[in-house]
């Protein structure tokens, strides 16, 4: 037809309405993308990277607006179109990829009418050709029986199944250009390794262009043949991919990738301190679920770190649950210090609640947003210490200072706070108790990899300095070696491997570590 | 407390969701209605005076008060006459009326019958037109329309109304001479002039009602409408009205039957100022009279219906939204 790239994005500048004046989101940001391509698009959250993905379709996020540059599809300005012309545009030939496809998919609706939604509206196909279209393209995404599937519910499939089918939704149209938004960052290794084939797959098949949104460059190495690194909304460095990991020029891209690089094991310091939590043959279940844990035993010492590993579903989380009281086992006794703890929460006396705190994955969904981060630091100095007034006050300021945050903050709400800074608060209010174990429910998993960095590094620094012990549920292997005294390996309820990090996660493996460990993207073993 | 007295019941008919609702809000019902009528009851005996002194006023002597008493028991004491009332309603017997000397069930179900009659005529033009607002204003949220639909359910929001009804009145039937001022009706009223009757008052009640199911309707949705999943179907392409109508609705659901019910309640037992100010021989004003006159057995009658009625929507709007939320109706 003509001989412009499929997309051509042109000095693009857009900038957010804010009460404080206008805020530039991407400032003056080019970019060309030929079909059958891949250009991978990196930097930290608030870099810009979905923004431009968005403007790649023709769509701004209400608030935002465009000051400047051009999208063009195929030569033609797309911003320039009408609002009716655009949306046709975007269902007949570009598609989108989110992050969270349990989000992302409308929970009303079973999965097969939402695939092949867009392809019906835009008159591509008739309805048992989609289907049909659909069933492919389930059987291609190596969906459980795919004639079948598209009849289920989002919440009757897991995660991992569901980013799958979101990628077959947006290939039912038969894309030119897709957009895939952090398609795996919520999932777990595994799991992700599986769907980061797919997306190779479906792209080679369909000739389309894609936009590959991630902060972790491993993942984008694997699937980009050029990258773009992004910061503050500009661009700050663009090459082929291997030449940007080789040899990177600017020393923004320098700290992203020794960040990706760092795998190196703490050391191994086998002291025999005295065993501060030991769990025995704990077997747990919720109440409308089948068992969850079975018969765990684990022993974590004083000052230590024992980070639980598994996927998601292995029980991590649950095992957690258990120890800090909020799901009393079937079976099994949790020990701290010596004494049994009792099974449920409600009777725990309030030292043994104080001495156990919890910091969760998600400081957004852990924090009131209702309440200044000075009032939720209170509350923990109140109910254990009977703090009141100056003595209260002091001693925010000094939580506040020891998770490396001003004392100013203390009036913020979280929603003004950056996630790193709000898991910085969620990680004051367990000091605040002055706990002896912290169970630390995926802390970094939500946050970008500087900042998942600082918190590693403060989390160790707090270990050092106060002697605390650190249950770290993670799903992230390099986190485990960078961080953790111990290592137990989850698989399906049951402790499959465990001991101390340099002799757990090297070989002999069995099956289930061994993979693994296979599945952990590293840009080493980029193709 | 609720949810405790849930789980045993879950487990019994658990594959069937809607069964196992009904039957544990039936099996609360009971104590619920139980502890009303000991409230109800409770509150009449506090209540200065008696139906003895309301019905022979200041002439009354002695010893015709302690007569009317001793033939309503009143010389009894109250917790025995709350058992004596309660082993009749558990017999199917509302009692007697003290002051008419009627059977209650009789005239309560006449009452109850033209109170229905008003909150259904109500309810089938208010709660589609209510939904529809809602749905428009969503549609063209802050344009002007959305700006129109705001400023008119502001306004019935804030409108009293007895200030409405006598508004009404005064345009439609003082003025303008269209229509009745009175909803008195008349056994052997012909349906027609039932139906004029009835027109302003049901005027009175939608626009008591309207603007609070327009209002949680568009906010219902409005909350949907910021869902990622409603941004993906922005992004497929798909016309704003597909979205609302196949994306945001449904989801919606839950919260919109809630409200609705709130407001069916709301016209079975809200409405005495509504039937005072057209003199509709209704539920509210009978209750209002009974109360006056001290007549304990009516007044029980009528608060125990009102309690049903309140128990009956709600679980309506559970069965409702549980049927709407795939989550429940295809579990795992």
């Amino acid at each position: 037809m003509n001989d412009a790239p499929l997309l051509d994005i042109r000095a693009l500048s857009i900038t957010a309405r804010s009460a404080s004046g206008p805020i530039r989101l991407i400032d003056d940001v080019s970019l060309t993308l030929a079909r059958g391509q891949v250009l991978g698009l990196i930097g930290e959250s608030g870099a810009g990277k979905s923004t431009i993905g968005f403007a790649a379709l023709g769509y701004l996020r209400p608030g935002l607006q465009v000051t400047g540059g051009e999208v063009r599809i195929d030569g033609r300005d797309i911003l320039a179109l009408s609002a009716q012309d655009r949306s046709r545009l975007r269902g007949a030939r570009l598609a989108y990829v989110a992050q969270s496809a349990t989000a992302a998919f409308n929970p009303a609706h079973r999965l097969g009418d939402q695939v092949v939604e867009a392809a019906l509206a835009f008159n591509r196909l008739d309805r048992s050709k989609a289907k049909k279209r659909a069933r492919d393209l389930f059987a291609m995404l190596e969906l459980p029986s795919p004639n079948t599937f598209g009849e289920r519910f989002p919440h009757q499939v897991s995660g991992g199944q569901l980013q799958r089918a979101m990628i077959a939704m947006a290939m039912c149209t038969d894309p030119e250009l897709i957009v895939f938004d952090e398609p795996t960052t919520a999932l777990d290794v595994t799991t992700q390794d599986e769907v980061l084939k797919a997306i190779r797959n479906v792209i080679a098949a369909s000739g389309a262009g894609a936009l590959y949104i991630s902060h972790d460059l491993a993942v984008v190495a694997r699937v980009a043949d050029e990258i773009l690194v992004l910061r503050h909304g500009r661009a700050v460095e663009h090459g082929a991919t291997r030449a940007v990991i080789d040899t990177p020029r600017e020393a923004y891209t320098k700290a992203l990738l020794d960040v990706a690089r760092r795998g190196g094991s703490r050391s191994p310091e086998a002291g025999s301190t005295p065993s501060l939590l030991s769990i025995e043959g704990i077997t747990a279940a919720y109440r409308h679920g089948g068992t969850i844990l079975h018969d765990v035993s684990l022993s974590l010492p004083e000052a230590r770190t024992l980070a639980v590993v598994g996927e998601s579903g292995s029980g991590k989380s649950t095992l957690g649950r258990v120890v800090n009281g909020l799901l009393p086992p079937q079976a099994g006794t949790v020990s701290f210090q010596g004494r049994t703890l009792a099974a449920s929460l409600d009777k725990r006396s309030r030292n043994d609640r104080r001495e156990i705190q919890t910091i969760h994955q998600s400081p957004d969904a852990a924090l009131n947003p209702r309440q200044t981060v000075g009032s939720i630091l209170v509350r923990p100095l109140g109910f254990y210490f009977g703090m009141t007034g100056k003595r209260k006050q002091a001693r925010i300021n000094e939580l506040l200072t020891q998770v490396e945050l001003d004392p100013a903050l203390a009036k913020r709400y979280p929603a003004e706070l950056s996630g790193g800074q709000k898991q910085r608060v969620c990680i004051a209010r367990a000091l605040a108790a002055e706990p002896r174990l912290i169970i630390c429910d995926e802390p970094t998993s939500a946050l970008d990899p500087l900042v998942a960095d600082g918190i590693l590094r403060l989390l160790r620094e707090l270990q050092e300095s106060r002697g605390l012990s650190y249950l770290f549920i993670t799903h992230d292997i390099a986190t485990v070696r960078a961080f953790a005294h111990e290592v137990a390996v989850m698989h399906l309820g049951r402790v499959v491997r465990q001991g101390t990090v340099a002799k757990a996660l090297s070989p002999p493996f069995d099956d289930y570590t061994g993979r693994l460990l296979a599945a952990v993207p590293t840009l080493d073993n980029v193709s | 407390m609720s949810s405790r007295a849930l789980i045993p019941l879950r487990f019994s008919v658990r594959e069937h969701p809607i069964l196992s609702l009904v039957a544990a809000r039936v099996a609360i019902s009971i104590p619920i209605l139980f502890v009303v009528s000991i409230l109800i009851f409770a509150a009449t005996e506090v209540l200065p005076g008696d139906v003895a002194s309301a019905v022979l006023g200041q002439s009354a002597t002695p010893s015709a008060l302690a007569a009317l008493r001793a033939e309503f028991n009143l010389d009894q004491p109250a917790y025995l006459r709350y058992i004596d009332w309660l082993s009749g309603v558990l017999g199917g017997d509302l009692g007697t009326s003290f002051t008419s000397r009627r059977d209650i069930t009789e005239t309560i179900s006449l009452r109850l019958g033209n109170t229905l009659v008003l909150a259904a005529a109500t309810a089938i033009v208010t709660v589609p037109a209510a939904v529809f607002l809602g749905i428009l204003s969503v549609y063209r949220h802050n344009g002007f329309l959305d700006r129109a639909v705001n400023a008119f359910t502001r306004a019935t929001v804030a409108l009293p109304e007895f200030f409405s009804g006598y508004l009404l009145i005064f345009v439609f039937a003082v003025t303008l001479g269209w229509l009745p001022s009175s909803a008195a009706v008349f056994r052997d009223m012909s349906p027609g002039a039932r139906a004029v009757a009835l027109i302003l008052p049901c005027i009175t009640l939608a626009l008591a009602v309207i603007g609070h199911i327009t209002t949680m309707t568009r906010a219902a949705l409005l909350n949907v409408m910021s869902s990622p999943y409603i941004e993906m179907a922005e992004l497929k392409g798909l016309s704003r009205w597909t979205i609302i109508r196949r994306h945001a609705l449904p989801n919606a659901v839950g919260p919109i039957a809630n409200v609705v019910a709130l407001n069916l309640a709301y016209l079975v037992v809200g409405v005495v100022v509504v039937e005072s100010v057209f003199v509709y021989p209704g539920m509210g004003q009978y209750m209002i009279d009974a109360v006056l006159r001290r007549d304990v057995p009516t007044v029980q009658a009528c608060g125990l219906i009102f309690s049903v009625a309140y128990i009956v929507v709600n679980m309506l709007a559970d069965i409702f939204a549980l049927i709407a939320n795939p989550r429940l109706r295809h579990p795992k």
